[in-house]
C-alpha cells in the first residue's frame, strides 16, 4: 500500500507490505541505518525517531499510519561536519561506546528537551505545574525508555546536562 | 613464550612527548556513530539488494523432530527458499577441523533431527522481505518426540563433576585449619543464568563472488569467525573475506560465530544474491551463549586478628552438553588474599539448556559476588571494618604460586576510595540509618581481574602524503579499540591524531586475536607499537641514507621523531617530505607482540575497591542506588575518557547483576521464561545515580613494553557484592541468593521483623 511520508525534509512515497514498520520503512526501504533495531518490541528504545516533533519508537508503529507525518531521524539532526549540539555533546563526553543505542538515545534527548521546554510535567517532579527544571533526576526518568547495555547513563547524562544548561 | 625483553627501557609511549597517551581524546569513530553512519553488520551496502533470511526454532529442549511440514513456508508469498535438517546443503559435521591451524572447528546449522536446546534452529527461510520471510517461517508445522532434559540446575548439584582435565587445587591442610579456626564462616552463594543481551542481535549479511564469500557480521574474533565459516562450508578459509568493522556490543557473547553467519553464507551461494540475516532479540536468549548460574559455597577461617588461617572457595556451575564450557568462579580468589591453607575448585553440571560461555569477566564477575560478601560477614564477625579485615591478609607474593606480583595496588585502591567515597561515614551497625521510609546502607568489596597478552600482528604504512594508515584484524565492540590504536601509532610515531588513520575488523589484514578477556588493549596495541617502532626505524634508514634528505648520514640512534617531523637535534624534514622523496610508493611494515617471560614469572593482574551506598525501601523493599565509587588500577592508561567509561559501564553491569539480572528457567520446556528486554531487567538510566571511577597512576612494565591492562572487565569484578554488602548495611538481612529482587529484600526485612 501506498504512503507518502516526509523524512528530514524530503517527501517519499512508498508503496510497501501493510505489515511494514515505520522502523524497517526508514531501514530497508529509504536506506536510513541510523535508526537501529534492539527488540523490534518497544523494549529498548534504539529506533526512536521524532514524528512531528515527538519521540517515538519506530519499531511499534506501522508505516502506513503516518501517511503525511513529517520524520525526522538521527540523519536529519546534524551531519559529521556539522553535528547537532546533542550530538556534539555525546560525542564530548563520551556518551556510547558500541553506538548501537546513541542515534535512538539522541533522538531521544532531542525530543525530551522540547517536552521539557514545552512544561511536560514527569514523574519524579514534586510539582507537576512547576517549570521543569531538568537536573539529573529529571534527566535520568525522562531518558529510561532509551537502553544503553554498553551503560553509559552517567556519560549520557551529562552529555544531555551540558545541552539543557546551555539551552537555559 | 619469548625470551626476557626490556619493556623497562624508556620508549615513545612511556616518554608520551606528544601528551596523546592517556589524554581523553574523542572516539575516532564518534562522528559517524553520533551520526548513525556507521553501518553494522544488518547495514552494510551489498553488491545488490540482499533477500532476507528468518529463523524458526526448537520448543523442546531435547528430543527428536518427528515431523516437519513446509509445504505452506514454501507457497507463501515472495519465498525463495526454505531449509530445514532435510535439505539445507551439505556442510562439514560439528567439530571437523580440516585445516589443522583453523581457530575454530565447523559449526554447521540444521545439521540434523536431534534438539539439544530449546531455540535450536529447526527452519530457516528467505523471502524478498522482511514480513515475508517472518510469515512464512510461521507457517512452517514442526512436530517433536520430546525427551526429559535436564534443565534444572539446582536439582542437578548430584551430577557434577569435576570439568575435564582440571584438579582442585590443594594448599596446606585447609579441613585441619579450619577446624582450628576460632572465627569461621561457611556459606553459600547464588548466582542466576545471566544474559549479554548486547544492544546489536547478531546479524551477518553475506554475497558471493565465484567461489568467494564476502561475510559482514557481527563478531568479536575476526580470524575465529573466518575459521568457523571456512571449516563448516569445507572451502579454504582465505575464500572466506570477513569483516566487522562496527558492531553493537560483545561483552564476551559474540565471541564465537552463530547460525546467522553459516546459513546467510549458504542462502546467499545457494540463490546467488546477497542474503542477510539477524537474530531477533528473543531468539537471541536461546540461540547464544549465557552465563551459567553458579553456586558458591565459601568457607573461612580466621584468628581473632583477623589473619586468615583456612580458605576454600567452591564452585558449581553447569554448560551445555555438548559445549564443554567453565565458568572458573573460583579462579580469582587463588590471587587475592593469603592464608596458608587453601582449597579451590570447580564442578560441571552438563546440562540441557543452550550453550554456557563467556560473559564479561568470566569466572570473576559471578565468582566475586560470593568471597566478596563472605568477607564482609567475617569483617562483622570479627568486628573488624571490612577494608581493614582486607589489609590484614594482603600477600607480600601470589598466594598461590609465590610468584612476585608485578605491581599491586589493591590496598592504595581502598584506601583512596575510602576517603573519596566517604567510608567514614558508614554505621557499621547495620540497620540504623533511616530516611523516611528508606533504610540506607554502605558496602564495599574488592576488584581483581587476570591480565593477559596474547599473540598478535599488526601492520602499517605511510603515504607520500604523509598519512599513516595502521591496519590490524581486531575490533572495536564499544572498547574504544579505534581510539587507542590511533593514540599508540600517532604518539609512536611522533605526529598529530589528524595524521593517523585506523582500518580494523578485516580478516584481511595482521591477525589479532579480536575482543575479549580484557586483553584487547594491550594485545593489539602492543602489535601496533612494534609496528610503528618497525616503521620508525624503516624511515630512520630512509633519511640517513638519502643524500637529500638534511638527515643523511646520521647518526641514526639520534634520531626523533616529533610534530611530524623526523630530526637529529636541528635538521630536520616532514615525514610526508621524506616519503614523498625517498619512497613515492609509501612504507609498509608490519610488528608482532607474544608474551614474554615476564608473563610466566610475574603474577599480573588488575586491582580495584568498589564503594556502593543504597536506599532500601521498608514498605517495597525495593533497593535503589544513590551512590556508587570505584577507584582501580590497570596499568598506563591510554585514554582517560574511552577508559573511565569501560570501568563505570562495567559497575553498571554489576549494579544489574545484584538487583535485577537473572534468567529464569521454565523447567517444563528448558527455556529461559524472560527472553526479551521487557522481562531480562538490564540497569535503565534511572538505575544509576552518582556512579564514577578513577584511576591510580600506574604503569605494568611485566606486562607489555607500553605498561598497559586491560581495562574492559574489572570494572564488573566484585561491583555486585559491593552493592550486597551495602543492602545487608541498609536492612541487617544478609541474602545470598543475586538478583536482590524488592521480593527476596521484603521477606528478608520481614523475617528479621522489620
Ligand atoms: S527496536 Fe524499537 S524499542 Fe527496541
Ligand atoms: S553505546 Fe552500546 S548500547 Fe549504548
Amino acid at each position: 500500500m501506498k504512503t507518502t511520508i516526509t523524512v528530514n525534509g524530503t517527501a517519499r512515497t512508498l508503496d510497501v507490505d501493510s505489515r511494514t514498520t515505520l522502523l524497517d520503512a526508514l531501514r530497508e526501504h529509504i536506506g536510513l541505518i541510523g535508526s537501529k533495531k534492539g527488540c523490534d518490541h518497544g523494549q529498548c528504545g534504539a529506533c526512536t525517531v521524532l514524528v512531528n516533533g515527538a519521540r517515538i519508537n519506530s519499531c511499534l508503529s506501522l508505516l502506513a499510519m503516518h501517511d503525511g507525518d513529517q520524520v525526522t531521524t538521527i540523519e536529519g539532526l546534524g551531519t559529521a561536519e556539522n553535528l547537532h549540539p546533542v550530538q556534539q555533546a555525546f560525542l564530548e563526553n563520551d556518551a556510547f561506546q558500541c553506538g548501537y543505542c546513541t542515534p535512538g538515545q539522541i533522538c531521544s534527548a532531542v525530543g525530551m528537551l522540547q517536552e521539557a521546554a514545552d512544561g511536560w510535567p514527569s514523574q519524579v517532579m514534586e510539582d507537576v505545574a512547576a517549570m521543569v527544571d531538568l537536573s539529573e533526576a529529571e534527566i535520568r526518568e525522562r531518558m529510561s525508555g532509551n537502553i544503553c547495555r554498553c551503560s553509559a547513563y552517567p556519560q549520557i547524562v551529562a552529555a544531555i546536562r551540558s545541552v539543557a544548561g546551555d539551552a537555559a | 613464550m619469548s625470551s626476557v625483553k626490556d619493556w623497562a627501557a624508556p620508549n615513545p609511549i612511556t616518554e608520551n612527548r606528544g601528551g596523546l597517551i592517556g589524554k581523553g581524546v574523542e572516539r575516532y569513530e564518534g562522528r559517524l556513530k553520533v551520526t548513525g553512519s556507521a553501518p553494522y553488520a544488518y547495514e552494510v551496502e551489498a553488491p545488490s539488494r540482499p533477500a532476507i533470511g528468518y529463523m524458526a526454532t526448537a520448543s523442546i529442549a531435547k528430543g527428536r523432530i518427528t515431523r516437519i511440514d513446509t509445504t505452506a513456508a514454501e507457497a507463501s508469498p515472495g519465498v525463495l527458499l526454505v531449509w530445514t535438517h532435510l535439505n539445507v546443503p551439505a556442510q562439514a559435521p560439528r567439530g571437523t577441523r580440516a585445516n589443522p591451524r583453523s581457530q575454530r572447528p565447523s559449526n554447521p546449522a540444521l545439521a540434523g533431527d536431534r534438539i539439544e536446546n530449546f531455540g535450536q534452529t529447526v527452519a530457516f527461510v528467505v523471502a524478498d522481505t522482511f514480513e515475508n520471510a517472518r510469515a512464512a517461517a510461521n507457517l512452517i508445522e514442526i512436530e517433536y518426540a520430546a525427551e526429559q532434559g535436564v534443565v534444572d540446575f539446582v536439582a542437578s548439584f548430584d551430577q557434577a563433576d569435576q570439568p575435564p582435565g582440571e584438579e582442585d587445587v590443594h594448599i596446606g591442610d585447609f579441613p585441619a585449619a579450619f577446624a582450628a579456626a576460632p572465627v569461621t564462616v561457611d556459606e553459600t552463594y547464588e548466582s542466576p543464568v545471566q544474559n549479554h543481551v548486547q544492544m546489536e542481535p547478531c546479524a551477518t549479511t553475506a554475497w558471493w563472488d565465484g567461489d568467494k564469500v564476502t561475510v559482514h557480521t557481527s563478531i568479536q574474533m575476526v580470524k575465529g569467525g573466518q575459521h568457523a565459516l571456512a571449516e563448516t562450508l569445507a572451502i579454504p578459509s582465505d575464500h572466506v573475506h570477513l569483516l566487522t568493522r562496527y558492531i553493537g556490543g560483545g561483552f564476551g557473547g559474540k565471541g564465537q560465530a552463530y547460525d546467522d553467519l553459516i546459513l546467510s553464507a549458504l542462502a546467499a551461494r545457494a540463490l546467488g544474491q546477497p542474503v542477510k540475516l539477524a537474530y531477533t532479540r528473543q531468539q537471541m536468549f536461546h540461540g547464544t551463549i549465557h552465563r551459567p548460574a553458579v553456586s558458591m559455597r565459601v568457607r573461612l577461617g580466621a584468628q581473632p586478628d583477623g589473619r586468615l588461617t583456612a580458605f576454600a572457595v567452591e564452585a558449581i556451575t553447569h554448560c551445555a552438553r555438548n559445549a564443554i564450557f567453565t565458568e572458573h568462579a573460583a579462579n580469582f580468589s587463588r590471587n587475592l588474599y593469603a592464608a596458608p591453607n587453601r582449597l579451590t575448585g570447580h564442578r560441571l553440571v552438563k546440562m540441557d539448556l543452550p550453550g554456557a560461555g563467556p560473559m564479561r569477566a568470566p569466572g570473576e564477575a559471578p565468582g566475586m559476588l560470593s568471597l566478596e560478601c563472605a568477607m564482609d560477614e567475617l569483617a562483622e564477625k570479627l568486628g573488624l571494618d571490612p577494608i581493614e579485615l582486607r589489609i590484614r591478609n594482603e600477600p607480600d607474593v601470589d598466594p598461590e604460586t609465590g610468584k612476585p606480583f608485578s605491581v599491586r595496588q589493591l590496598v592504595q585502591c581502598m584506601r583512596d576510595g575510602a576517603t573519596r567515597f566517604g567510608w567514614e561515614r558508614r554505621n557499621p551497625k547495620p540497620g540504623q540509618v533511616r530516611d523516611g521510609r528508606w533504610l540506607v546502607g554502605m558496602g564495599m568489596a574488592a576488584a581483581i581481574r587476570g591480565n593477559f597478552l596474547l599473540p598478535a600482528k599488526a601492520g602499517v604504512r605511510i603515504d607520500a602524503d604523509g598519512t599513516i594508515t595502521l591496519r590490524q584484524g581486531m575490533t572495536d565492540i564499544g572498547t574504544g579499540t579505534y581510539t587507542i590504536l590511533a593514540q599508540i601509532t600517532a604518539e609512536t610515531m611522533g605526529v598529530p591524531m589528524e595524521q593517523v588513520k585506523v582500518e580494523m575488523g578485516d580478516s584481511n589484514f595482521p591477525p589479532a586475536p579480536g575482543s575479549g578477556g580484557q586483553f584487547g588493549a594491550a594485545t593489539a596495541g602492543s602489535a601496533a607499537y612494534e609496528a610503528g617502532m618497525n616503521l620508525r626505524k624503516a624511515l630512520t634508514a630512509l633519511a640517513v641514507g638519502d643524500p637529500n634528505s638534511p638527515l643523511y648520514g646520521g647518526p641514526a640512534e639520534y634520531v626523533t621523531f616529533e610534530n611530524g617531523n623526523i630530526a637529529i637535534e636541528n635538521r630536520s624534514e616532514t615525514l610526508a617530505a621524506l616519503v614523498a622523496r625517498a619512497a613515492p610508493d609509501g612504507v609498509y611494515v608490519e610488528g608482532s607482540i607474544s608474551p614474554a617471560a615476564d608473563a610466566r614469572d610475574y603474577s599480573q593482574h588488575t586491582y580495584g575497591a568498589h564503594f556502593a551506598e543504597v536506599g532500601v525501601d521498608t514498605v517495597t523493599g525495593e533497593v535503589r542506588m544513590r551512590k556508587m565509587f570505584g577507584v582501580f588500577a590497570a596499568g598506563r592508561i591510554l585514554n582517560a575518557k574511552t577508559a573511565r567509561s569501560q570501568i563505570t559501564g562495567g559497575m553498571i553491569w554489576g549494579v544489574g547483576t545484584a538487583l535485577t539480572e537473572s534468567n529464569v528457567v521454565d523447567a517444563r520446556y528448558g527455556s529461559f521464561i524472560n527472553q526479551d528486554m521487557a522481562g531480562y531487567l538490564v540497569p535503565a538510566h534511572a538505575d544509576i545515580v552518582d556512579l564514577d571511577a578513577i584511576f591510580l597512576d600506574e604503569a605494568d612494565d611485566k606486562a607489555n613494553p607500553m605498561g598497559i591492562k586491560g581495562v574492559g572487565e574489572l570494572g564488573i569484578c566484585g561491583a555486585g557484592a559491593a552493592v550486597a554488602n551495602a543492602i545487608y548495611n541498609a536492612t541487617g538481612v544478609r541474602l545470598r541468593d543475586y538478583p536482590m529482587t524488592p521480593e527476596k529484600v521484603l521477606e528478608g526485612m520481614l523475617a528479621v521483623g522489620l
